[in-house]
């Protein structure tokens, strides 16, 4: 352990800005929420009929968890149901940076090689992250407290926040032990993550199941039900499973060489058959597909049958406030395509930056050493950035509407073809920052990020029509049609366009 | 003799920071020509503007008869690259990205595939992931030997390789040339190695051309250092132009001397009578110390 503290001022600092950013970002919403629902709602009768409402809407059940009560406190908890998720995610994000990435990238062994225990990069990473989360915490039940909520569930309900953030955040501590690469620890502990989420949605949304949220610790945390039952256990719960995968991760610490995982390389084969630059990209990029798809498979499995499960979606939302309608129209299934679209966003991004991680690590180079020109190799990575989105989508599509029931499938497929354009506009930005600002290229995440709170928090939090109209998904219509699949898609092929005469022109590897 | 390579007053300049100021590089067809000069001095740039990765800020340049930049793609068929940081694809083993890179070349001869294979005692079957420093280099080095191109163009080749595989690179590429002509340019800090291998050489300092020329001819740049027991005094060797530390001890003079004035100075010593005289041959060694850090 010698030495964290001086991994900690490293990570601090090279984290200034994005750290404080997140937590103190994250943190201030639901205070934001209290505010905009005091405007939205002035009496308590208004709040208790959008409560009826929305406890009653499986849209909103799938996607914040369960609602009990109708004080503005409990409403604002519920509706912040998703925080854990995108906490959860950050966490986990930020130790695999700390830790495999690092290692990966040769660094730890320059650092091990001084006075540095080898317990010390695992702890400066969880101790930094949990830090972050604890500040997460006391701005959460400070900001919550001054919107004049009681104590206890404020207190409560930024603890459940912070410690859903740490729970992955270990988990995200053990997984980078699992595999030498950072690339796979992050796909392991997304699965996880999105796993808990997916058993948490089933569970609350279909009470023949309710167990599943209690074995998701995402559903832990709902369980608190702050402001209401206040109930502590489910944050026992979660404090336990900390503790025991720290254990686990420091005993998987000093089993495993530096630079190693547990997972060890076997060897492959002693001639290639790859061919050109799109093999070569199909190699690189297969396992995030299909990883994906797999993915993009079980959610559409999972939003299909607790959709079938519910017998008159139509009904049910009838009188739904705007809020539900801008996440795609009045029906459930509409509302998880808006979900998935913006998930696939999310691959697209990621697929796009593949293109700086090959230039960064010195591969763009050896490649366009050989007579493989420049346009050439970028094709073969946007290739999978566009349509391997489109294959999730498609696949997601299509198992949702087939298992919500034959009559859904033609309404859900074009619902997710119609979210493919606005996709397409995120990962052509992906291109075109790639190729004019290289070193700011995920920049692009904050895109999503955006795209992410504009859809899910825009209606609530009032934000000007203007604002919402910067994401590409506010554009996408609940069904296939054809103004916005056009505009769409030419702004995309403009800005991947752009992408493409910037890199042909600068420098590789860039500054 | 054709030029394979023609650099003139080559500037680049990142941002405000000039890091090439009017380089001149010079290899004729069918040499292996030393590419040296002190980190940062600008090795690795030039080359990747020969390549075509990185755009001239001024200047003129010319490889294989062609523009590097605009006829990247066709000058790439007929050349071969080994950077100077040698990283492969992870998940890929050593087989497959020779294999890769031959084939984006444009094929590449099996049968001296595996005989470099075998003769760097090199395992293609491992994940790129699992290699050492030696042998990522390695790969990279059999993807370049193996193909046909006619031009070499290697950053630092053997950093990491053991000295036994350091011989095997060096006999690699004696036989290649004697076999093919073919040109390399050999952009390297070890001496020895440029000694052996190099016809000509070209130090940089700082992103300006210092030297250029055979080995034989920079040899006349260093200086000789003598060492002699002298019968009577000697009289004015320290007003020669060429001579440096001159330390004389009774009967005993040492001092260097440069190349020019070797024979000046001997005459001065014949002239007190000579007991016993040895001289040290100059070294490259000193010669780049010099250039170097001038
Ligand atoms: N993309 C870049 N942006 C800014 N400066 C750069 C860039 N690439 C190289 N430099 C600078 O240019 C100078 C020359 O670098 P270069 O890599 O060509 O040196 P080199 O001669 O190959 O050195 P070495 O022997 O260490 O390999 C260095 O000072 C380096 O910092
Ligand atoms: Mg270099």
């Amino acid at each position: 352990m010698t030495g964290t503290g001086t991994l900690i001022r490293l990570i601090l600092r090279r984290d200034r800005v994005l750290l404080p950013l997140w937590a103190i970002l994250v943190a201030l919403i639901p205070a934001g929420y209290a505010s905009s629902f005091k405007g939205l709602f002035p009496t308590a009768a208004d709040l208790a009929g959008y409560a009826r409402v929305s406890m009653s809407s499986p849209g909103f059940i799938a996607l914040y968890g369960p609602l009990r009560g109708d004080s503005l406190g409990e409403i604002v908890a519920w509706r912040a149901g998703f925080f854990p998720v995108i906490i959860g995610l950050i966490s986990l994000l930020t130790v695999i940076r700390h830790t495999r990435t690092e290692e990966e990238a040769g660094r730890t062994e320059l650092i091990g090689s001084g006075i540095v225990g080898r317990h010390a990069a695992f702890a400066a990473a969880l101790i930094t992250t949990v830090g972050a989360n604890l500040v997460l915490f006391a701005i959460i039940s400070v900001t919550m407290i001054g919107q004049g909520q009681p104590v206890g569930g404020s207190v409560l309900l930024g603890l459940s926040f912070a410690l859903s953030g740490c729970v992955f955040a270990a988990l995200g501590a053990v997984t980078a032990q699992l595999s030498g690469s950072a690339r796979t620890a992050r796909s392991i502990a997304i699965v996880v993550l999105g796993v808990a989420f997916v058993l948490r949605l089933a569970g609350d949304v279909d009470t023949g199941v309710s167990w599943l949220s209690w074995v998701s610790p995402i559903g832990w945390v709902q369980h608190v039900f702050a402001y209401g039952e206040n109930d502590v256990l489910p944050l026992l719960l979660a404090l336990l499973l900390v503790a025991g995968l720290v254990v686990l991760g420091s005993v998987l610490v000093s089993r495993r060489d530096v630079g190693e995982g547990l997972i060890a390389a076997r060897p492959g084969p002693a001639t290639g058959t790859i061919s050109g630059p799109i093999g070569l990209a199909w190699r690189l990029h297969r396992g995030v597909l299909t990883g994906w798809i797999l993915g993009f498979a079980a959610l559409g499995l999972v939003f299909g049958g607790v959709a079938s499960s519910i017998a008159d979606l139509a009904a049910d939302n009838s009188d739904l406030a705007a809020i539900l309608r801008r996440l795609g129209g009045n029906s459930f299934l509409v509302g998880m395509i808006a979900v998935l679209g913006l998930i696939a966003a999310a691959y697209g991004v990621q697929a796009a930056l593949r293109l700086r991680d090959e230039e960064a690590t010195g591969h763009t180079e050896a490649i366009l050493a050989t007579p493989v020109g420049r346009l050439r190799w970028l094709a073969s990575h946007v290739v999978f950035s566009l349509l391997g989105p489109a294959a999730a989508l498609l696949v997601g599509g299509l198992l949702c509407g087939l298992t919500a029931g034959g009559h859904q499938l033609a309404t859900v497929l074009g619902a997710a073809a119609a979210q493919l354009p606005a996709v397409w506009v995120l990962t052509a930005l992906t291109v075109l920052l790639f190729g004019a600002f290289p070193r700011q290229a995920s920049a692009a995440w904050g895109a999503v990020a955006a795209c992410f709170l504009i859809l899910m928090m825009g209606a609530v939090l009032g934000l000007d029509q203007w604002v919402l109209d910067l994401s590409p998904f506010t554009h996408v219509g609940h069904g296939l049609s054809a103004t916005p699949f056009v505009t769409l898609t030419a702004i995309a092929a403009v800005l991947a366009t752009a992408g493409t005469l910037a890199f042909r022109h600068r420098d590789i590897p860039s500054a | 003799m054709t030029e394979a390579i023609g650099v003139t007053g080559l500037v680049k300049s990142f941002g405000r920071t000039q890091v090439l100021n009017g380089l001149d590089l010079h290899v004729e067809a069918g040499e292996v020509h030393g590419f040296l000069g002190p980190n940062g001095a600008g090795k690795s740039t030039t080359i990747r503007i020969l390549l075509g990765l990185m755009r001239r800020s001024g200047g003129d340049v010319r490889l294989l008869g062609g523009d590097p930049w605009s006829d990247a793609t066709a000058l790439h068929r007929r050349l071969a690259y080994v950077p100077g940081d040698v990283t492969l694809w992870p998940t890929l083993t050593g087989g497959e990205v020779i294999d890769l890179l031959g084939q984006l070349r444009g094929g590449l001869n099996r049968r001296r595939r595996d005989e470099l294979l075998d003769r760097f005692d090199l395992d293609p079957r491992k994940k790129a992931r699992t290699y050492s420093k030696g042998n990522r280099q390695k790969v990279a080095l059999v993807a370049a030997l193996a193909s046909d191109a006619e031009l070499l163009i290697l950053d630092e080749p053997t950093s990491g390789l053991d000295p036994l595989m350091e011989e095997v690179f060096r006999q690699v590429v004696l036989e290649e040339h004697r076999r093919g002509g073919r040109t390399v340019l050999l952009s390297s800090h070890i001496l020895t190695e440029v000694e052996a291998l190099c016809h000509r050489l070209t130090i940089i300092r700082e992103g300006r051309t210092v030297e250029t020329g055979t080995l034989a001819s920079l040899r006349h740049l260093t200086r000789t250092t003598i060492d002699a027991e002298l019968v009577g005094a000697v009289n004015g060797l320290g007003t020669l132009p060429g001579v440096h530390d001159l330390r004389v001890d009774d009967h005993h003079v040492t001092f260097d001397v440069d190349t020019e004035t070797l024979e000046p100075a001997l005459r001065k010593l014949i002239d007190a009578g000579v007991r016993s005289l040895t001289s040290k041959p100059p070294t490259l060694e000193e010669l780049f110390l010099r250039q170097y850090a001038r």
